[in-house]
């Protein structure tokens, strides 16, 4: 039985199923809440989830049954006193010490537990960076999405955020440099280029049995660095577009990761009416669409930043993915064929597997 | 004492709808709330301490700020602003 956590406009979902057939409904919570991500923590079995209320602001929840009880997580704000609040949790990751986990937020914000989730402090040497009043926001706001850990190695981190490129520290957060070397800003005029930190990253992740390797969708581009994220090539060539959010990263395998490319920054939709998944299995040297069994006309679905998620690895790896028009679909096969996991759901802003 | 009149989820949060509080202006009323209702705390004002931006705040019936002065005979309503999606 494998559990998919949805977090949508209107709740969290929890469906549980098996891969190639419908999953079903084992949990809804925060009815009528944007459930901006949620997912579990392997090693506690804890759940986790991001809400953005409407009219009280952002949360950060957790509990150990879905259906059950959920309690508020404290810290989760900026220092008072100062011209900005919260405004939105975009991502929770597992740290690599007991009871670490890592936050991450708009404005730009990066929150660390280390109990577990019961209490969060800001990052304040990322809160302070001198350069933060030039920084910009995407269309999403200015969104820290990605925190992405070094397996076994608690000291390094690498960050994403729209608009303001990659962040990398060597000392668990205490200081922070870029990572931008070779990403494009094509949205940029030419001779704004050179130099700029508003770089939009769309969502980034590591290779873990190669950790030095990472893959990065960006507002125009799909992107590989070799060097821990000091420096990018782009890896888009054979894409219908280079155009996209989520992107999954096979944990067994450092050459296999896969986009589900949108038509263009101007047309965020399935490219052609087709809805398809891109796989590479040689590090981003060529690119194969993973269609079968999902929609293939007619079909103009708006994949989100956090609405791709994956468990296992291999053959065997399931993937689940979730559009803005409420389905989800899911494959049991890595992507090889796909089947409809739930239907008539609300926009899906993240999906992940656990 | 001023009366603070809540709805839900946050009377439910405050254990009643009808809290009598003790404070000379809005946001000090709310303050109040808040210490002896830590549950809500960042929920009606964020970390700023500024009224967030989809609640409403009615004072008497009149449409109040965080300097709104209130005296001890005050109603002040905390509402969901009809916004949202």
């Amino acid at each position: 039985m494998t559990e998919v956590l949805v977090g949508t406009k209107k709740g969290l979902f929890a469906l549980q199923g098996d891969p190639g057939a419908p999953f079903e409904i084992a949990a809804r919570a925060f009815a009528g809440e944007a459930v901006e991500f949620a997912m579990r923590d392997p090693r506690s079995g804890r759940y986790f989830a991001a809400t953005t209320n409407a009219f009280y602001g952002p949360k950060v929840w957790l509990t150990d049954d879905p259906a059950g009880e959920w309690h508020e997580a404290e810290g989760v704000a900026l220092p008072e006193g100062g011209d900005d609040a919260l405004k939105r949790i975009w991502t929770i990751v597992p740290g690599e010490e007991d009871d670490l986990l890592y936050a991450g937020g708009d404005p730009g914000v990066l929150f660390e537990s280390r109990d577990g989730g019961l209490h969060w402090e800001l990052n304040m040497p990322f809160w302070e960076q001198p350069t933060r009043p030039e920084w910009g926001p995407g269309a999403g706001g200015l969104c820290l999405h990605t925190i992405s850990t070094w397996p076994g190695d608690p000291s390094r981190l690498a960050l994403g955020i729209s608009a303001v490129g990659v962040w990398l520290s060597d000392d668990a957060g205490k200081t922070w440099r870029h990572g931008n070397k070779g990403l494009l800003a094509r949205y940029l005029p030419e001779e704004s280029r050179e130099g700029s930190i508003a770089l939009c990253v769309h969502n980034m992740h590591r290779a873990p049995k190669r950790p030095e390797r990472l893959f990065m969708q960006f507002h125009g581009g799909v992107y590989r660095s070799d060097d821990a994220g000091e420096s990018w090539n782009d890896i888009g060539e054979g894409l219908p577009s280079d155009f996209g959010f989520p992107l999954v990263v096979d944990p067994d395998d450092p050459d296999n990761a896969y986009v589900i490319p949108l038509t263009a920054d101007m047309d965020r939709v399935t490219p052609e009416g087709r809805v398809r998944v891109f796989e590479t299995r040689d590090a981003g040297s060529t690119w194969t669409p993973r269609g079968d069994g999902l929609p293939a006309e007619d079909a103009y679905l708006t994949i989100l930043r956090q609405a791709f998620g994956g468990t296992g690895a291999g053959a065997g790896m399931q993937l689940y993915f979730g559009a803005t028009s409420g389905e989800v679909f899911g494959s049991g096969d890595a992507g090889a064929t796909w089947s409809t996991a739930a239907t008539h759901l609300p926009p899906v802003y993240s999906v992940r597997v656990s | 004492m001023a009366s603070v009149i809540l709805r839900a989820p946050l009377s439910e949060m405050c254990g009643g709808r009808t809290h009598a509080l003790e404070g000379a202006t809005v946001v000090e009323l709310l303050r109040a709330l808040e210490s002896i209702h830590p549950a809500v705390e960042g929920w009606i004002l964020d970390e700023q301490g500024l009224i967030r931006e989809h609640i409403n705040i009615f004072v008497n019936g009149e449409h109040g700020r965080e300097d709104t002065r209130v005296d001890a005979s005050d109603r002040v309503h905390v509402l969901p602003a009809i916004s949202g999606g």
